[in-house]
């Protein structure tokens, strides 16, 4: 086994760990810097982003505001430090972005343009035409290239996560091409691995959204929090699950039932909005939760459209006009060609929410720290409370860049600080049972279960119980099934016996790791009893303040379901409220 | 939802077992609105789990799944079943190493892609922190569609100059650098031009056009290294003439 | 371990039948061989003026006036215009982009001007050559 001594490790190169990895190699350029991703970094799920990133900029906004769309999106889950810190940074980050070389999109005066996005009270979205997260991935990306101390480990697959007395000491990576296996040891380790989409059938998140680095850190001891909060999407494709922008509805486009009505203003966020007007906060804008329930509602209802692809309703854009089509959302305009034939500047789209963000993650807290000193996770893989229980759109992207500095800086400092030599021995040893534990699963023959057959039934197991509308005995049986595939998938053989870029064997790593977050999802939706945000029961139909104005977290417990407890919700300035979403005429 | 079946001929290669790539062929059940992703994809869960191919969005934007299918560097996540014959030929990318199966090695042109300094490189003290640069619409029009490259490859698999002589840095970096020349924000298009007016650079390119031919995103590759020439051939004809060189 | 990257063969000789487009591209490098055959072409020209002799001068010129030389010098000025003119001309928009504000010039214009350049050109010639 080859062993590289870094001072920091960064675990993935996606928009949160090529900032984290930039803003080491600013301030610090003494500290080398091992950056790990299993794919190419601008192949990373970031590049899939559209819509924009959110930070104040207009004259009539205020970080006030921002701060308060925030926490009323988040359904008063959000640690309100977080978000405080967070609005204020937001716009300096896209600026620092913006001298970077990011292509933003201008005003006739030559700043930068701001879009409306669901959930926002004004238009506060920076954006890139409708490839935001693309040219975002790109221009960090690139920028990083810089730095010489920024060491890359390109198409490494992290096992594990090293630690010794309860302290983070690196990870044991599978290095792709050639098979060979890399101990990594540093003082920080920074998870940045992304979401976990993949665990549900029908998602806007690639290939690589295995939640790899969630279930690493919950395999070494630590908590995932809020992983019950999934967001749904409300404009996916169907079939593909490719997503269509908010951006789309930013816009101006409308979704409308089998009958052409306009749905949304049965729940709660009408009244009606003129077209090609949108409101803020109201209708098409609403937010992300809402709309995708009341899909749910029409396709209950039968007022769903009937397509090769299931149930769908459709999104109107037709009154746009071609030009603005092809200038704002030409990647959308193509992908719905390309995948479901549709030319929107003639017809509408049909569309129905699917599977999109983990609000939930590696806890977390304001400085990416987690509750194993030395290990710090940011991205959409951590879970610091800035998004609560429902994120707003663009919140993310922005979340990437502040946390992503300064995670790092913590991570820095605390590199520096601990000097003392690491126990090389011990460490060796369990690199080697990480690395003995895989050379098992190769050794492996007579596999009775295939990866892709667990794969689906997991899939279709969590939909069912863990879903947007959840219950009791749907959170039950879901549970109960992942245990029974977490067992069953012991039975897997790897065909692939080569050590040379083994997908086969990557395949079961990433099965593996999401049936241990999916058992998390399962678990922490049976625990809640109310509905909140994204987490919507049918047996449990209010907000309950009094008992769950708390994040969860999920524990693991060796041969056994994991273990949820709780921890209380930071609050600053904004007691919990309704959640209004019926614009500014109400 | 109709279903068609395609003969897949996928080229295969595991350096541990085999001499040299051989082909396997596949039948696959395809439905009209899969991508040629989709068949490979269910050849991997159905059929042969031990294929190996890089893929990740499968909404043409990461760049992982270029390949050769039936002789054109392609995404193939953007390869519609409904355009292609029964019979569909699945190779790796001409013009690079074979690692494994579909998988090609591209250390080569990531190294190329550094090498063009593909950031902005400012002289003059840098901006204010929270201070954004002006750019009009027209400034940003100059270089957008050069940023829409999304590092699939298919360029340097369907280039001849490459093909012959590796040292040519090739289409998509040449457009890299182009890019940032262009941007209004940049101060190192002298630097670049330093690194690419020399024998690997922008004159080893024949103008076949076989760059832009073959990108899925409409980069232009050839034309930007004919744009590239043409301020090289400036920038030389300045110095010689003892006028003040690009400062910029 | 055990990578071993397989490099498929280029042949140095036979690569450009792979496909239709570098054949194309092959037949447009082709045209450097007309090209040496007017540079020695006029060279001889040249060295017949040279001889200062009117007999060997008009013998060259009727020797050009034969069918199969301006067949030949047909089908040269049909291959350049085929494999050269047209599609550079045609290319040009993309080398010398025109922008005006937000908009590109549309290549048309470009690709005008650059058929009227050379219709100045020729009449310049033949204006010179007494044709005209
Ligand atoms: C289609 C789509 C559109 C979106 N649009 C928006 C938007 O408009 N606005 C917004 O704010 N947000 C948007 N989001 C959300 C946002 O894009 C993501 O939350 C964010 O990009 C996640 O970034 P990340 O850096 O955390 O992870 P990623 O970009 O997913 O990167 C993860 C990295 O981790 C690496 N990695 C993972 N596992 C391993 C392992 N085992 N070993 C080594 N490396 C590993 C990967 O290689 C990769 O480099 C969108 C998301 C999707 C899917
Ligand atoms: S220029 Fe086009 S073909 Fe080449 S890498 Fe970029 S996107 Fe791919
Ligand atoms: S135009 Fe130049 S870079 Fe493009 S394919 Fe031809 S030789 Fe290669
Ligand atoms: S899978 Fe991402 S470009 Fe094809």
């Amino acid at each position: 086994m080859e062993h590289i001594k870094a001072d920091v490790v960064i675990v993935g190169a996606g928009g949160a760990g090529l900032r984290a990895a930039i803003a080491i190699a600013e301030t610090h350029p003494e500290l080398e810097v091992a950056l790990i991703s299993k794919v190419y970094p601008m192949r990373s799920h970031t590049c899939a982003a559209e819509g924009g990133a959110a930070g104040v900029k207009r004259a009539d906004d205020s970080l006030e505001m921002h701060f308060n769309d925030t926490v009323s999106g988040g359904d008063w889950l959000c640690d309100q430090d977080v978000v405080e810190y967070f609005v204020e940074q937001a716009p300096r980050e896209l600026v620092q972005l913006e001298h970077w070389g990011c292509p933003w999109s201008r005003d006739d005066d030559g700043s930068v343009a701001v879009r409306p996005f669901g959930g926002m009270k004004k238009e506060r979205t920076w954006y890139a035409a409708d490839k935001s997260g693309f040219h975002i991935l790109h221009t960090l990306f690139q920028t990083s290239l810089q730095f010489p101390s920024i060491k890359r480990y390109d198409e490494f697959f992290a096992l594990d996560l090293l630690h010794e007395d309860g302290r983070a000491r690196g990870v044991v990576a599978l290095e792709m091409r050639s098979g060979r296996f890399f101990h990594f040891s540093a003082n920080s380790v920074i998870m940045a691995t992304g979401g976990a989409g993949k665990i549900f059938p029908f998602t806007t998140n690639g290939a690589i959204k295995t939640g790899d680095g969630m279930a690493m850190a919950y395999r070494a001891g630590v908590p995932l929090k809020d992983m019950e909060f999934v967001q749904y999407h409300p404009t996916g494709l169907p079939g593909t699950g490719i997503l269509l922008t908010e951006g789309c509805r930013g816009e101006g486009g409308v979704l409308v039932n089998k009958d052409g009505y306009r749905y949304l203003q049965d729940y709660d966020m009408g009244p009606e909005t003129p077209l090609g007007a949108p409101v803020f906060k109201s209708m098409e804008l609403g937010p992300r939760d809402r709309l995708s329930q009341a899909f749910w509602h029409e396709q209950k209802k039968g007022n769903t459209v009937e397509t090769a692809w299931g149930d769908c309703v459709l999104m109107d854009m037709r009154h746009l006009g071609e030009q603005k089509i092809l200038e704002r959302l030409p990647l959308v305009h193509e992908l719905a060609l390309s995948y479901v034939g549709v030319d929107m500047v003639k017809d509408p789209v049909p569309v129905r929410p699917v599977v999109h963000y983990m609000m939930g993650g590696i806890a977390s807290n304001i400085d990416g720290g987690t509750p194993m000193p030395g290990l710090y996770a940011i991205g959409e893989t951590a879970c610091g409370s800035l998004n609560g229980a429902n994120r707003l759109g663009s919140n993310s992207l922005t979340e990437l860049l502040v946390f992503g500095k300064r995670a790092a800086a913590a991570a820095a400092v605390f590199a520096v600080q601990q000097d003392g030599p690491d126990n090389d021995s011990a460490m060796t040893l369990q690199a080697e049972a990480v690395v003995a534990r895989i050379r098992g699963l190769l050794q492996q023959n007579e596999g009775v279960e295939s990866i892709a057959g667990i794969r689906r039934e997991m899939a279709s197991s969590l939909e069912a119980g863990a879903g947007i509308y959840r219950d009791e005995e749907g959170t039950e049986a879901t549970c109960k099934k992942l245990a029974e595939l977490q067992q069953r998938s012991s039975g897997i053989e790897v065909n692939d016996k080569s050590n040379v870029f083994n997908t086969d064997l990557q395949g079961l790593l990433e099965l593996q790791n999401m049936l241990d977050v999916a058992e998390c999802v399962a678990e922490a939706s049976n625990a809640r009893k109310e509905s909140r945000g994204a987490h919507q029961r049918m047996d449990y139909t209010e907000r309950d303040d009094e008992t769950y104005l708390k994040h969860s977290l999920a524990y693991r417990q060796v041969g056994d379901r994991p273990r949820i407890d709780w921890l209380d919700v930071t609050i600053t300035r904004s007691q919990p409220g309704v959640r209004d979403y019926s614009g500014d005429k109400k | 939802m109709n279903i068609r079946q395609i003969e897949l001929e996928v080229m295969r290669y595991d350096p541990e077992k085999d001499e040299a790539p051989w082909f396997q062929q596949y039948s696959v059940p395809c439905q009209e609105d899969w991508a040629i992703l989709d068949a490979l994809n269910y050849v991997k869960d159905e059929l042969d789990t031990t294929l190996a191919y890089r893929w990740s969005c499968h909404m043409m934007v990461c760049g992982s799944c270029g390949m050769m299918i039936n002789g054109e560097p392609s995404l193939t996540c953007k390869t519609f079943v409904r355009d292609l014959p029964d019979k569909v030929r699945v190779e790796p990318l001409e013009n690079f190493p074979i690692e494994r199966d579909l998988v090609v090695v591209l250390d080569d042109v990531m190294q190329k892609l550094h090498q063009v300094q593909p950031y902005i490189v400012r002289k003059d003290a840098p901006p204010q922190e929270d201070k954004e640069f002006t750019q009009s619409r027209g400034a940003l029009m100059k270089f957008k569609q050069l940023t829409m490259c999304i590092n699939c490859m298919c360029c340097y698999a369907a280039c001849p100059q490459y093909g012959l002589d590796k040292n040519f840095i090739g289409p998509a970096a040449l457009a890299l650098a182009h890019r940032y020349n262009l941007d209004s924000r940049d101060q190192g298009k002298s630097d670049r031009l330093d690194i690419l007016a020399d024998h690997d650079g922008v004159w080893e390119c024949s103008f076949v056009g076989a760059c832009s031919e073959v990108c899925p995103k409409h980069v232009d590759p050839a034309a930007a290294i004919q744009q590239m020439k043409i301020d090289g051939a400036m920038e030389f004809w300045k110095q010689k003439l003892g006028m003040p060189g690009d400062k910029s | 371990m055990s990578r071993r990257p397989y490099i498929r063969p280029m042949s140095q000789t036979t690569w450009y039948m792979r496909n239709g487009r570098y054949k194309v591209y092959m037949l447009r490098e082709m045209t450097s061989f007309l090209v040496g055959f007017y540079t020695f072409l006029t060279i001889y020209a040249l060295a017949t003026l040279a001889s200062n002799s009117p007999q060997v001068w008009n013998s060259f010129l009727s020797s050009q006036q034969s069918t199969g030389m301006i067949a030949l010098h047909g089908f040269a000025l049909l291959y350049f215009l085929f494999y050269q003119t047209f599609p550079w001309f045609k290319l040009a928009p993309k080398a010398m982009p025109v922008q005006v504000g937000e908009k590109t010039l549309p290549g048309i214009y470009i690709v005008i001007g650059h058929y009227i350049v050379w219709a100045v050109l020729s009449a310049f010639i033949f204006w010179l050559a007494g044709v005209i």
